[in-house]
Formats: structure tokens, C-alpha cells, sequence
């Protein structure tokens, strides 16, 4: 590690001040950035710690009935705070890593970083969840701009994340046998007005949506429209060490159909 | 009723006290005054001529005390090899140096270049970032069959060749054997690879080393499994230290499974850097570093053929094996693919006629040596997948095909030179059977069909050779040292004693099985004795823990010891109860004279040999103090019968272990609780080479699985709970306790368990898959379940591919919004 210096804001407005500095880097749980910096990969001249600000963590829910968790809200404490609420985000919550990472790890450091197998991202997409900074709210639509790479800027912190809340959802995670990061997963997600899916791990444009499963599924929501589908085309998708492109493509479809069941 | 002490009982580890309290003494919690660090600068390319090298940038930084280079090791000798094969054409191998920092040439990603000695540690990573290499990048040769072809390029300029040797065994039967096979009813072939592994130790490797001018001594702390034989090869072949002025101390050592045995450039440096520059020099292995630095293991691509006559007796059998040696010649690395591996060829059958040919080949990979089991999981591999694919193409029951050809009667001499004492082939199988259920399968697997999974149950026998090794039959294999053990038993005046074993704990729990060795032989309580071990100044020239042979031979030596202090104790006795030793008897901690009431306890005997004012000191001398050397006159033969149940998702092509049995003859068993923790870490081993453990190489030579985020190591939510049974038991006859070791058994058995269970799960699905290469991995079942290709082909050491889930994170992170 190279040395940096560490600031502790205890509010957000301080932390978006420190941010100001040239080479200044957020850290949020530092499950992904403190490793990277350890093998001298990453550096920073200033990393801004969140964790000691109250006003980004914690979850509740707003007038429209969003689940709104705040930035710097552990994973932890979004399996055991949305296991009434949101079943199925807390579920995911609860596969990353292990508990250590769990209980460190924030849902703003893994949006932000964007990683193209991490789970949280599949969440956010499927649905459309509102990525809120300290300047605006991003549609996760617009927000996901291909792998390790988001629409937030210079400075921007993730302060909050905004849930509509799917009438049935499921996440189903087929995990890389080293990392346990997915190999592929995929979120389903069902509204009153249609179905999103949303796809990670799989293609190296990082996290996306499966637009013909979700014009099936808002169709005909049932197991055999999801077995029906053509496996998404394999020229997109990651091939390493782990399983190649066409093993990559037939997993999407075949954990979205087993997230399409599990929802039913 | 369970025995509570001694031989037999389960005593817990008493070393875990301190393991599991935090309060082991490791290499890396030694730091000595006026320690200064060293990190070394690795090559990042796999072959590559270094044209210049810069260090002044480094050495003007602060708290640099010195940058050393390969030319500062002009005078000194390479890291040497501990072992000589010879050719079919009768020349010796190819042996090349091995210089403790690169000279010229960088042979593999991790060969180190340069190496800063600062005052701390990240002092020294600042330096080495600044020097400045220059390395005209080279082609790599990673492929073993297109590394001997004669235009590749060459590891080693000044060999003829990448080819270390091409050993024939037993070269006298070969043309009986070919022509065996050629006449044969029936001739199974299958080509296959024993996949490359990192061994993983929980703790990195770490070198201190020391030096005091006053009396000229150095001094070296390391993760070693032997400090002898690393005192033997870095004082007489590398720096040309006397042994009397060096000594080698491996403390608490976290698990080595191999990987430690050998003797590695990073001793030789910091012990040639404490001396040169007058302080202690420590160097710690980062994770990354031990990927690339730690001996690897495997690593076989063969092509196995079996004759059967008619009636399905095993005829002839014939391999052809290329080996990995990787860029140098690690410690033992030739003799793994050869006589650890040849030599088990005849596995638990009689066949008749056996020919095995191994071409072992430079690449410029890391070097590749022993891992726990060495050349007896790669023989009992391809044996048992061969066997199990013969009776898939007679359509027999791969079980009936077994017995109707193990070896029955004993003692039995194989057609490859070695000679098995004990053994009871259909003993273990038949407790097995029972173990698995194999009967209840059938219903299991419509279980299974019925929720739409595949399940399989694979079967097979192993046999390995441990308790290593006859030091005359060695020698005559190109062994360079001896094989023997030695332990010191030193009582002391109030009765307790200290064990100076040879041997080497690290994580075998010796410090717990062989005070009930001795207990046992004396009667005393357990914790009346001391186990002293891993320090060359204080235990006997000994020669360290690989193997299984800690207990075969380290445990022998104890034995003899003992013995040794018996016969005295009883000289001693026989005069304090004016009685002959002949009439003296030593039971439970007490001497009586045969058929009196006359008796003496151990503790007076203890007091009267350093108190000898009582004492036949015109006969015997005061004291009681003993030692032996113990050299096996044959190795021990473990061997048994697993068993793997598997389910398989045919929509995923992943595999789940439900099951996994084992029925073992370790022969006598000193602590059988002890005995079924080694079984159990050996099978999560060989799972996980099975299952999930792949150390690949891309086609330049770049280590692909370089960190946890690729190399799978299993978990325990990966594994069944095993049931693991090692009552059917086959003494020895050859070692005093009868005992044949079992710390490897678990890691070679096991492989081919699995694979022939996911051959057989696959099969009832309808897809008659001949083999897949390890790991089967999800994505290699599935292919293999849809014609496509899932070996890699016999060529390919590893998997290859063009990036890592590491390469991807890491790339992100760095250019993070
Ligand atoms: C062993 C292990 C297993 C894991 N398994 C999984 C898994 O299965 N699935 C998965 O999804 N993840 C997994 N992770 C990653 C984990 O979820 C990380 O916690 C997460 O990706 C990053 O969150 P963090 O809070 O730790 O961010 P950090 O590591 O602190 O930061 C990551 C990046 O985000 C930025 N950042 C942090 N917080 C904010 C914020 N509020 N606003 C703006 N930028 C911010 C940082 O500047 C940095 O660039 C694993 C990690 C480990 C170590």
C-alpha cells in the first residue's frame, strides 16, 4: 500500500468537501479498494472514509412506498433490514461474500465500483432503482455505463438508493468457484406494468437488461416462457478461465428461468 | 471400550492449545534486533534475456541498505537438486543451475531479478519499484509436447534440449509389454492430464536469516518440513557453510503439504545477505508472491493403455507420461514422476507385464515438485480411470473387474521393482460397499431422477508406498541423501523426558502421537513427555516430514530409542533390587523382579542413573540418555477403497459431492482421531483438484489463476461430512509399531473417485462420456454433456484463456470514477 492520508468526515457535507482535493477517493466498506491498494494496484493521495456519516446509512420507506436505503449501508444491514420488506434484495445481500465482507461492504461502494459480476448492480437494474447523489437522482437506467463504469462523476457519492418494490422478484446467483462473485445471475423483477430483467457477471459491457425475457415474461410470467427463450448471443458475453461465452449465455437464460420459478 | 492412553487412544492435540489461542511461534513472529527486510523484484514475463540493470534510483532511496543482483552471486552456488535420474540411452538427466537470483535469463513469471534489503518493508517495495530492468521478452515454451520438439526454444541455452530426461521402467519388459498389448482381446486406452496445483499453505513461506561475527555462525528461521536437509543443501551446495557453523531452525510451520520440503533462493539469500551485510535479513512471502514462488505440483499429461485376456485378467499395461519440471529443477522434482510414481504403477493389481515411460520437460513455468501424495496420486489416477473405463467398454461391473484382478497373497513383488508386505485388497472393498451403500443406490439415483439430476457413484482401489524410504534402495534410485530418521530420548533425573525427533510437525500433531508411543512403552502419563523438533541444534541429524513417513520411520527411531533406554532402565533396576536384568520387567511406570514382590518405580531408576551414588557404575555409565537412527528396510504400503456419490445438474453441469467414504489400512493406527483428521484434509485435497483446483498458464506464460480470485480452493461447505472408516488393518511387518502412514492417502485415493462418478452420473443421463480433465468444473461437464471438446487436449498443461476475474477487478478499481 502506498500512503495515503485517511480522512473521517462525520457528515456528508464534509465528506463531499474533502472529496474536493485533487486525487481524492471515497471509501465506503473498502471490500474492493482496500485489496486493490494492498497490492499496490490503486492509489489515493486522500481517501474520504463514509462510514462514519449517520446521515447515508440506514433504510426506510418513502411516500411512494420505495425502499430507500442510504449509501452507506452494509450488506449486512440490508439482509437483515429488508428480510420483511424486500425478500429478495435481502436475500442477495446476504450471498455476498462472507460475513466479514458482509458486515463491511456497502451498497453505494458496489454501485459505484460497478464490478461486471457484482450482484448488487443486477438488483438496481431489474429495478430501475433511483441512484440519489448530493447533486441528483440517476435512473439506474442511465446510471450503468458498462463495466467499472458508472454515470457518477468526479466527487459524486452515492447517498442513497431508491427501491420500487416488485410485486415478485427473485435473484439467482450461480457462483464462480474461486471468488463466489456470480459467474452469471440474474434479477428478476415484476411490476404491475411488466417484467425486467436484469443480467450480470455475463457480458463484459458489465450489467444489462434481457430485453427478450422481459417482453416474454411481461406477456406470459411462467416458468415455460423463461425455458422458451433463445439463450442471449455469446459474442458479448466474458469467456476466461471460469466458462466461456455460449456456457456464459445458456446460464442466463437458464437462471432466469429458475428465478422466474422461484418468483411463482 | 475406546483406550483413554497410549497406543490406540485419541488424545486431543495438545498443540492446538496454542494454535487455537493465537500463541503458535511462527517464522514470521521472529524478529530479530536490527532486522532490515528484503523484497524482491519478480519477473513479470515468462522468458526473457535481461539486458541491463539499473539500481541506482533504488539504492538512493531512503532507508535502502543495499540492492543485491544475480552478479553478487557470482561465487556462489546455484540452489541444487536433490535427486539424479538416468535415462533409457543410460545419460545422466539434464541438470541446469539454478541461481538464487537470475543470471542473464528470467525462466518464469516469479523468477526473482533483484532484491532490496531496506529498513522496512515498504522501503524496500518503494526501491524495487525504482529499478530499472530492461528484459528483451524471449518466446515462451509452456506446451510440453511442443517445448521437446527440436525448434522450440530453449529454457536453458546451454542444454541440448527442454528435455531433463526420458526414463524407461522397467526398460527390460518393453518389448513384452508391447507385444502383450498388440496381442491383447481387449486394450482400454485413455489419455488424460493430472491437473497443475498450488499448494496453498495457510502460511506463506518466510526466510529470517541471521549471523553473529563473534563465532562466525549463521543462523536461518524458515517454513521449513526439514531444517536438516535445508542445512545440508544451503551450507554444502549453495553458500559453503560448514554445518557446525550453520544452524536451521523451522519453528511452528503452518501447514507445507509439499511445498515446503524443498530448499528455496529465498533462504539462501537472506542467510547470504545477513552475512554480507552484518544484520538479521527477513523476507515474507506475500500471497501473490507464493503463487508464483512456491514449488507447484502435478501436473502429468499421459496416455495409459490396458490389456485385458478374455476372461478380463489384467495383461500388460503401458504408459507414456510427459512431466512438468517447470523452469529449474526444484529439490526432488525428478524423482515424483519416477520412482513415486513408476513404481506404483502395479496399483492393487497382479498384472503381469508394465512399462512406463515419462519424459520430463522444462517449461518456462514455476518449477514443479512434490504435493501431498507426489507421483502416487498421478499413478493412481490414470490407474483407476483406466480400469473404470475398461469395465464401461466390457459392459462388467467396474468393482467385479477390480477384484477379479487384485493382488491376494503376500508378500507380493510387482513387475516395477518394488515389494508390497501386507495388504487386504477385498477387505477394505467389502467394508466400503458397506460404508456407501452401494446396494441402496439404485434407489437413490431414482430419487435423483425424479427431481431431474444425474447421480453417479464412482468406486476405486489405491495403493501408495510411504514410511519413505530405504536408504540403499534410494541410493541406488539417484537418491543424493539418505532416507533414514532419528530421534534422542533424554530423560531426566525426576522421570519425565524429551523426545529430539528428526521428524518435522506441521500440522500432523506429533507433539500428541508420539508421547503415546512412548507412554505406551514405558507406562507413564503422556504428559511426562516433551516433543522437541525443527531445530538443527538441538535434534539429531534427521531427515523432516513428507511422505507418510513420520510415524513409519520417525516413529520407529522413537521405538528404538526407547527401547534403548528400557534395556538401561532395567540394568538400573536389576542393581536397585540386587536382581538380573534378565528377571526384570517394566509395566505401567514400575520395574519388578519376575515372580517376587519386589519392585521399583520408574522415577527411582530416573534419580538413581543422575544420582548414581547406588550404582553399577563399573558396568553401565550414569545417565539415561539414548538415540537412534532408524532406516527402513522396505517403504510401507498403505491401501484402500473410496468411494464418491455425485449429483449432477445436467441444465448447469455442476457437480455436488453427497457423498464420499473411505476405507483405509493404515495398519496399526497410534491415534485414531488423528488418523481421521489427515484423511479428512487429504480428501478435501483431492476433491479439490477433482472439483475446483486449476493452476493455469495462458500460452506466453502468464500465471492466469494468480490469486484467490481464480485458483478455487474448496471450502468446507464444498464437501459431504466423509465417512471415513480405518478398522480393516494389515500391520506392517517390517516396522516395530506396524504402522504405514497416512497422511497422503486421502489426496491420492480420492481423484479418481469423483471422476468415475461423474462418468457414471453423466452415463445414466445418456451421455457416454469416455473422461473429462480436471477440475470438472460446471462449464467442462456441460460441454462434455453436449459433444463438445471437454478436455483440453493431452497437450495442454492447463486451461488457457485470455484474462482472469483478477485482471478484470483489478483494472476497474484502478481507473475508478
Ligand atoms: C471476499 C469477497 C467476496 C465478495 N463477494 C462479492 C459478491 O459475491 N458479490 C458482490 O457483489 N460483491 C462481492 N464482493 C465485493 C463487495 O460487495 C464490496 O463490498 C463492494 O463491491 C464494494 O463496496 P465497498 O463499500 O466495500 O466499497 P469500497 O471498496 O470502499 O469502494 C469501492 C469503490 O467505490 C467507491 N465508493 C465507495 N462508496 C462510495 C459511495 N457511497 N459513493 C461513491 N463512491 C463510492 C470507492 O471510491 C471505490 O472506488 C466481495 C468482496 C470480497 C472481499
Amino acid at each position: 500500500m502506498y500512503d495515503f492520508e485517511l480522512v473521517r468526515p462525520t457528515n456528508l457535507q464534509e465528506a463531499i468537501e474533502a472529496l474536493q482535493a485533487e486525487d481524492a477517493q471515497a471509501l465506503g466498506g473498502g471490500q474492493t479498494l482496500l485489496p486493490t491498494m494492498k497490492a499496490r494496484l490503486a492509489m489515493a493521495d486522500r481517501l474520504v472514509a463514509l462510514s462514519g456519516i449517520a446521515e447515508i446509512k440506514g433504510i426506510c420507506t418513502d411516500d411512494n412506498g420505495r425502499i430507500c436505503i442510504g449509501g452507506g449501508t452494509t450488506h449486512a444491514a440490508v439482509q437483515s433490514g429488508c428480510a420483511e420488506t424486500f425478500p429478495a434484495l435481502a436475500s442477495l445481500a446476504g450471498r455476498i461474500g462472507d460475513p466479514a465482507v458482509r458486515n463491511r461492504g456497502t451498497i453505494g461502494g458496489s454501485l459505484a465500483n460497478n464490478d461486471p459480476s457484482a450482484c448488487y448492480p443486477a438488483a438496481a437494474l431489474a429495478c430501475n432503482a433511483t441512484i440519489v447523489t448530493q447533486n441528483r437522482e440517476i435512473p439506474a437506467d442511465e446510471y450503468f455505463l458498462g463495466m467499472f463504469t458508472t454515470a457518477l462523476e468526479e466527487g459524486e457519492i452515492v447517498t442513497e438508493v431508491k427501491f420500487p418494490v416488485p410485486q415478485a422478484a427473485h435473484y439467482e446467483k450461480f457462483i464462480q468457484p474461486a471468488s463466489r462473485f456470480p459467474l452469471v445471475a440474474v434479477f428478476v423483477a415484476r411490476y404491475a406494468d411488466g417484467v425486467r430483467v436484469a443480467v450480470t457477471g455475463a457480458s463484459s459491457d458489465g450489467v444489462f437488461r434481457w430485453g427478450e425475457a422481459e417482453a416474454a415474461l411481461s406477456a406470459d410470467f411462467s416458468e415455460d416462457a423463461a425455458r422458451g427463450l433463445t439463450a442471449p448471443d455469446a459474442g458479448g458475453m466474458i469467456s476466461d478461465l471460469h466458462g466461456d461465452g455460449a456456457y456464459r449465455a445458456h446460464l442466463v437464460k437458464v437462471m432466469c428461468a429458475r428465478a422466474v420459478k422461484a418468483c411463482l | 471400550m475406546p483406550k483413554d492412553t497410549g497406543i490406540g487412544a485419541s488424545p486431543k492435540r495438545r498443540e492446538d492449545v496454542r494454535f487455537l489461542t493465537g500463541k503458535g511461534r511462527y517464522t514470521d513472529d521472529i524478529n530479530l534486533m536490527g532486522q532490515a527486510h528484503v523484497v524482491f523484484l519478480r519477473s513479470d514475463v515468462a522468458h526473457g534475456r535481461i539486458t541491463s540493470i539499473d539500481t541506482s534510483a533504488a539504492e538512493a532511496m531512503e532507508g535502502v541498505i543495499r540492492v543485491f543482483t544475480g552478479k553478487d552471486f557470482a561465487e556462489v552456488g546455484g540452489i541444487p537438486c536433490g535427486w539424479q535420474i538416468t535415462s533409457i540411452d543410460g545419460s545422466v538427466m539434464q541438470e541446469p543451475k539454478h541461481p538464487v537470483l537470475a543470471d542473464g535469463k528470467v525462466r518464469h513469471v516469479g523468477d526473482p531479478i533483484a532484491a532490496v534489503v531496506a529498513e522496512t518493508r515498504d522501503q524496500a517495495k518503494d526501491a524495487c519499484e525504482a529499478i530499472e530492468v530492461d528484459i528483451e521478452s524471449l518466446p515462451a515454451v509452456i506446451d510440453m509436447k511442443a517445448a521437446v520438439k527440436p525448434d522450440a526454444p530453449k529454457v536453458h541455452d546451454d542444454l541440448t534440449s527442454n528435455l531433463c530426461y526420458d526414463w524407461g521402467f522397467v526398460q527390460e519388459n518393453k518389448d513384452a509389454v508391447d507385444r502383450a498389448i498388440s496381442e491383447a482381446a481387449h486394450v482400454t486406452t485413455l489419455e488424460l492430464v493430472n491437473n497443475r496445483l498450488i499448494a496453498n499453505p495457510m502460511e506463506p513461506r518466510v526466510a529470517v536469516g541471521d549471523y553473529t561475527s563473534h563465532d562466525d555462525h549463521s543462523t536461518l528461521y524458515t517454513t521449513s518440513q526439514n531444517p536438516h536437509v535445508i542445512r545440508l543443501l544451503m551450507g554444502a551446495f549453495v553458500l559453503g557453510i560448514p554445518e557446525h557453523k550453520l544452524r536451521v531452525v523451522a519453528p511452528d510451520v503452518g501447514g507445507g503439504f509439499g511445498t515446503k520440503i524443498f530448499h528455496y533462493a529465498e533462504e539462501a539469500f537472506c542467510t547470504f545477505a545477513a552475512k554480507a551485510l552484518e544484520r538479521p535479513v527477513k523476507w515474507t512471502s506475500s500471497r501473490s508472491e507464493a503463487f508464483m514462488s512456491d514449488a507447484h505440483g502435478r501436473d502429468h499429461v499421459t496416455k495409459i493403455e490396458l490389456a485385458l485376456d478374455a476372461e478380463h485378467n489384467f495383461t500388460a499395461l503401458r504408459t507414456e507420461t510427459y512431466a512438468n519440471m517447470g523452469a529449474y529443477l526444484s529439490t526432488f522434482a525428478p524423482s515424483v514422476p519416477t520412482w513415486l510414481h513408476g513404481t506404483l504403477m502395479a496399483g492393487n493389481y497382479k498384472t503381469p507385464l508394465i512399462y512406463v515411460n515419462v519424459k520430463a520437460v522444462f517449461t518456462n513455468t514455476v518449477p514443479v515438485d512434490a504435493y501431498r501424495g507426489a507421483g502416487r496420486p498421478e499413478a493412481t489416477f490414470q490407474l483407476e480411470r483406466v480400469v473404470d473405463k475398461a469395465a464401461r467398454e466390457l459392459g462388467v461391473d467396474p468393482v467385479e473387474l477390480r477384484r477379479k484382478n487384485f493382488i491376494t497373497e503376500f508378500p507380493y513383488a510387482t513387475p516395477v521393482a518394488v515389494e508390497y508386505d501386507t495388504g487386504d485388497y477385498n477387505a477394505t472393498m467389502d467394508k466400503l460397499l458397506e460404508l456407501i451403500d452401494r446396494d441402496g443406490f439404485p434407489a437413490r439415483r431414482a430419487e435423483s431422477e425424479a427431481r431431474g439430476k444425474l447421480r453417479g457413484l464412482g468406486i476405486n482401489s489405491y495403493i501408495e508406498a510411504c514410511g519413505i524410504a530405504p536408504s540403499h534402495l534410494v541410493g541406488q534410485l539417484g537418491a543424493r541423501a539418505g532416507l533414514y530418521e532419528s530421534a534422542t530420548v533424554r530423560v531426566n533425573a525426576t522421570g519425565g523426558l524429551v523426545v529430539m525427533t528428526g521428524s518435522h510437525s506441521h500440522g500432523q500433531g506429533h507433539e500428541t502421537s508420539f508421547p503415546q508411543v512412548v507412554a505406551d512403552m514405558i507406562g507413564i502419563p503422556e504428559d511426562q513427555i516433551e516433543i522437541v523438533h525443527g531445530d538443527t541444534a538441538n535434534t539429531p541429524m534427521g531427515m523432516g516430514t513428507y511422505g507418510s513417513r513420520s510415524l513409519a520411520v520417525g516413529g520407529s527411531a522413537i521405538y528404538r530409542a526407547t527401547e534403548k533406554i528400557i534395556a538401561k532402565a532395567k540394568k538400573i533396576a536389576a542393581h536397585l533390587m540386587e536382581a538380573s536384568d534378565q528377571d526384570i520387567e517394566l509395566k505401567d511406570g514400575r520395574f519388578t523382579v519376575a515372580g517376587t514382590d519386589k519392585s521399583v518405580a520408574w522415577g527411582d531408576v530416573t534419580l538413581a542413573a543422575y544420582v548414581p551414588h547406588n550404582y553399577p557404575l563399573e558396568e553401565i555409565e550414569p545417565g539415561l540418555e539414548e538415540t537412534a537412527f532408524y532406516d527402513p528396510n522396505n517403504f510401507t504400503y498403505p491401501s484402500g477403497a473410496y468411494a464418491c456419490e455425485v449429483e449432477v445438474d445436467p441444465e448447469t453441469g455442476k457437480v455436488e459431492v453427497l457423498a464420499f467414504a473411505a476405507a483405509d489400512d493404515f495398519g496399526n493406527v497410534v491415534n485414531p482421531m488423528i488418523v481421521e483428521g489427515q484423511v479428512h484434509g487429504g480428501l478435501a485435497q483431492g476433491i479439490g483438484q477433482a472439483l475446483l483446483e486449476n493452476c493455469a498458464y495462458d500460452a506466453d506464460g502468464q500465471l492466469l489463476s494468480a490469486s484467490y480470485m481464480d485458483y478455487a480452493m474448496p471450502r468446507a461447505h464444498d464437501f459431504p461430512m466423509f465417512t471415513v472408516d480405518s478398522s480393516c488393518q494389515t500391520p506392517c511387518t517390517h516396522n516395530p509399531l506396524g504402522v504405514k502412514g497416512c497422511g497422503e492417502a486421502g489426496a491420492i485415493g480420492s481423484p479418481p473417485s469423483v471422476v468415475n462418478a461423474v462418468i457414471d452420473a453423466l452415463a445414466s443421463g445418456g451421455h457416454e462420456v469416455g473422461h473429462i480433465d480436471m477440475p470438472l468444473t460446471p462449464p467442462r461437464v456441460w460441454h462434455a454433456m453436449h459433444g463438445g471438446t471437454p478436455n483440453q487436449g493431452a497437450a495442454q498443461p492447463a486451461a488457457h484463456s485470455e484474462e482472469t476475474t483478477h485482471d478484470r477487478s483489478v483494472a476497474g478499481a484502478a481507473t475508478n470514477v
